[in-house]
């Protein structure tokens, strides 16, 4: 899977001695982290990607009319149980939510990759986290990721697989397992993954044209640790800046005023968390002074979420809807922070400038207590008493 | 015998956790001239520190350095900036990957935080991972890399080393 970055990859591909990738069939290409373009230079870039793509003859090509690739990847049919995907992109850990082994490489790598249709990995030592216990309302699959990460630091789980299992995955929506996997590189993780099972089975009916055969763990597996949750008492976790891996009970932070609220990205732009969003928002008004802005992840969630009144709901109440783009989560576009303003966001990463401004600060939460602050005004705690 | 790799330069040091958006912001990314990109190498910590880098300068790093993005631009400015090697307590896996991949030297070092300071000079002798502060006399013992890496590094960057294998082949 390749986005904007094909154009770097090419400079890279160009002092390979090969015409053209080995397997162009293998190929994903899409166009998610500037779109539509913000700038002359995204648009050169946008313009050189499409070049390459018939260069290379990639038939697996989405521009940018689809949707951030972490959640068109699996949408579209490329991502299957027991498959290997890499990306450029280090949120690629997300596709293993559906028992896909996959992890984010560099353009060099992606690259030989092209070239051979192979890259050297090592095989990763597993950290099993069982999960229990059924979440109270309004917290959510975010809350369990960013309390882990809390607990097992942003280099917990360094060059490790992050397996997720027990009972409360069990009953996690598809949704709710992409967000876990997506962030499992913010422990530093190759890869996050979860065994496949009948809710994974049902997303892929009338999705995926290849055939593919299930991968679980052996009942004896070795682990490099345990580690065990119950998540029934779990409160709404903050991650204050500048890390991922910062993470406090809501409460820590209540009352910390909000310049903008983000309502998306590949971490938390899906069906589950739009109506999570819609739910709390539902006939209220956002206050003038706070700015929530709201990204379906893809254009299928787009539409569902029109057709269902979702997006009615967030206009009504004074967010503003954009179409399906990383956008403001890299600081690309569509919601960048001035100096000294205050976001949070639904997406993964807090580090220093990461939404724009050097002296902006972005709180890491879920899509619940995203909207429940931007309705406040201030960190708020989301659950229903 | 080939020649051994050494690097010898000025330390510029660094926290835990250092990550990608830290050495160059994402906002940055449709510059596509590493020329031009390196100007915001480290835009957000301090707009003039990588004007004051110079050729052969080491980066030394805390724990978990390269944390974040998979962006090979990370590595890139900094061997654009001619840093010679970063040296750190221990390194995120794609930023590793991504730089031994460029041929830029990176060497994982326990204790390295606390065994030099800002404008120190640093001899690294790659193959055997061995460190000295130049100006403290103080040797460590860093991770060595194993061979195929070292190959790579010597080649200067995965893709030479890929071509020279192809060419090998054929």
């Amino acid at each position: 899977m390749v986005h904007e970055f094909l154009q770097q990859v090419e400079t890279v591909f160009r002092n390979i001695e090969m015409e053209k990738p080995l397997h162009p069939d293998r190929i994903v290409a899409l166009l998610d982290h500037w779109a539509p373009a913000p700038s002359v230079e995204a648009a050169e870039i946008h313009k050189i990607c499409r070049e390459l793509v018939d260069q290379y003859d990639i038939k697996n090509w989405y521009d940018m009319r689809d949707g951030i690739c972490h959640q068109i990847m699996p949408e579209k049919g490329h991502v299957l149980p027991g498959d290997v995907i890499i990306g450029t992109d280090s949120h690629t850990t997300t596709y293993g939510a559906f028992g896909a082994f996959s992890t984010g490489v560099g353009t060099t790598d992606m690259a030989i990759a092209f070239a051979t249709g192979k890259l050297w990995l090592k095989i990763p030592e597993s950290i099993r986290i069982e999960i229990r216990g059924k979440l109270q309302s309004n917290v959510m699959s975010k809350d369990i990721i960013l309390r882990i990460l809390g607990d097992i630091s942003a280099d917990g789980a360094t060059y490790k697989a992050m397996e997720f299992c027990g009972d409360t995955i069990r009953t996690m929506s598809i949704d709710g397992r992409m967000t876990l996997c997506n962030m499992s590189i913010e422990g530093g993780a190759k890869n996050g993954i979860i065994e496949p099972d009948q809710t994974t089975f049902d997303f892929l009916k009338n999705r995926v044209e290849r055939e593919y055969s299930p991968l679980y763990s052996d009942s004896d597996a070795d682990y490099s640790e345990k580690i065990e949750y119950d998540v029934s008492k779990l409160a709404p976790q903050v991650a204050k800046p500048f890390s991922p891996a910062n993470a406090v009970p809501v409460s820590e932070v209540e009352g910390i005023e909000i310049d903008q609220a983000f309502l998306g990205s590949c971490t938390n732009g899906r069906l589950e968390d739009l109506r999570t969003a819609a739910d709390i928002l539902r006939g209220k008004k956002i206050p003038l002074r706070v700015r929530m802005i709201v990204i379906p992840a893809s254009r299928e969630i787009y539409l569902t979420a029109l057709k269902e009144g979702l997006l009615e709901i967030f206009i009504e109440s004074g967010a503003q809807v954009y179409y399906p783009t990383c956008g403001p989560c890299i600081g690309g576009h569509l919601g960048l922070l001035g100096s000294e303003e205050v976001c949070v966001s639904s997406s993964n990463r807090n580090f220093l400038g990461r939404m724009g401004s050097g002296q902006s600060k972005v709180y890491l939460a879920s899509p619940a207590t995203v909207t429940a602050s931007a309705l406040a005004g201030r960190l708020s705690d989301p659950r229903i008493n | 015998m080939r020649e051994a790799l050494v690097v010898e330069g000025k330390v510029w040091k660094f926290g835990d956790d250092l990550n990608t958006d830290i050495i160059i912001p994402g906002r940055y990314l449709t510059i596509t001239d590493p020329e031009k990109l390196v100007e915001y190498t480290f835009q957000d910590l301090d707009p003039d520190l990588s004007k004051k880098m110079g050729e052969g300068d080491i980066v030394v790093g805390g724990k978990n350095f390269g944390c974040g993005s998979s962006r090979e631009q990370a590595p890139m400015v900094l061997k654009t900036l001619g840093i010679g090697a970063v040296v750190a307590e221990s390194f995120a896996r794609i930023f590793f990957r991504n730089s031994i991949n460029l041929g830029l030297p990176v060497v994982e070092c326990p204790g390295i935080s606390g065994a030099v300071e800002n404008g120190e000079q640093l001899r690294i002798l790659l193959e055997e991972g061995r460190i000295e502060n130049l100006n403290t006399g103080e040797i460590m013992k860093g991770t060595k890399l194993p061979a195929f890496l070292i190959d790579i590094i010597r080649s200067g960057g995965a893709v030479a080393a890929l071509n020279s294998k192809m060419r090998e082949k054929r």
